[in-house]
C-alpha cells in the first residue's frame, strides 16, 4: 500500500468519525426552542386541526414570526414525508395535526373539534376530529 | 401649456395627451357612451352581501379519509419524533 492511499484511508475514516459524531450529536439538538416552549406553556401558542401551529388571540409580532418560521419547518418536512408515502400535503399534516393534539400537555393550547375554539388541553382526552386515530 | 405654445405653436393643445380629456374626440364620445351604458348593468348585477354575525368556518380538510390519516399514523408519529424541535 503506498503512502497516499493509506493517507487516504485514515481521512477518510476521520470524515466517518465526523458524520458519526454528528449522527449521535443531532438528537440533543432536537427540542424546542425555550421560546418556543414558554409560549407553549403559556397558552400563546397551540396546536391547530391542520397539523400547524397557530397564535392564541391576538398575539404579537415576535410570536406570530415565531409562529410562522416553524410553520415553514413543518410544512417542509410534511411536504418531503407526504411524498415519501404518496399522499397529499394536506392529509400528511393533517395526520401530523391528529397527533400533535393528543401529545398536547395539560395546560397547552389546541384547536377543538366540536367548537372550533381554542381550548386548553386538560387531563382527560383531547376533543379531536373523529377521524383521527 | 404656455411653454408648449412658445416651443410649438403649430401644435394646438387639445391634440397633446396632457391636455387632459379627450372625451370631445369621436373615440371618446364612444367611450363616454359605453360608460353611460355600463353604469346602469353594473348596479343592476350587483349583489347585496350583508356580512355574518357568525365566523365563517371553512372545512379544508373535509376530502381526507379516515383510512388515509390511519396509513399515515405510524409515520407521521415518528416525523413528530424526529422534529421535536418544531412540534
Amino acid at each position: 500500500m503506498t503512502k497516499s492511499a493509506k493517507n487516504r484511508i485514515w481521512l477518510a475514516s476521520g470524515v466517518a468519525a465526523l458524520i458519526g459524531l454528528g449522527v449521535v450529536a443531532a438528537p440533543a439538538l432536537a427540542q424546542r426552542d425555550p421560546a418556543y416552549a414558554a409560549a407553549r406553556a403559556a397558552g400563546q401558542v397551540g396546536e391547530k386541526m391542520d397539523g400547524y401551529l397557530g397564535v392564541v388571540g391576538s398575539g404579537n409580532a415576535q410570536l406570530r414570526a415565531m409562529v410562522d418560521d416553524i410553520n415553514i419547518r413543518r410544512r417542509a418536512v410534511y411536504a418531503e414525508q407526504a411524498q415519501a408515502k404518496g399522499a397529499t400535503l394536506e392529509e400528511y399534516a393533517f395526520t401530523a395535526g391528529c397527533l400533535a393534539i393528543s401529545r398536547t400537555e395539560p395546560g397547552e393550547m389546541y384547536v377543538a373539534y366540536s367548537t372550533g375554539q381554542w381550548t386548553a388541553r386538560t387531563a382527560s382526552s383531547p376533543d379531536r376530529d373523529p377521524r383521527c386515530p | 401649456m404656455t411653454n408648449v405654445k412658445l416651443t410649438t405653436p403649430a401644435l394646438r393643445a387639445h391634440n397633446l395627451p396632457q391636455t387632459g380629456s379627450d372625451m370631445g374626440t369621436k373615440a371618446g364620445r364612444a367611450i363616454k357612451m359605453g360608460v353611460t351604458l355600463l353604469g346602469p348593468a353594473l348596479l343592476a348585477g350587483c349583489i347585496k352581501l350583508e356580512a355574518p354575525t357568525e365566523p365563517i368556518v371553512i372545512e379544508l380538510n373535509i376530502n381526507i379519509t379516515q383510512e388515509v390519516i390511519y396509513r399515515l399514523a405510524e409515520d407521521a408519529g415518528n416525523t413528530l419524533d424526529e422534529n421535536s424541535d418544531i412540534f
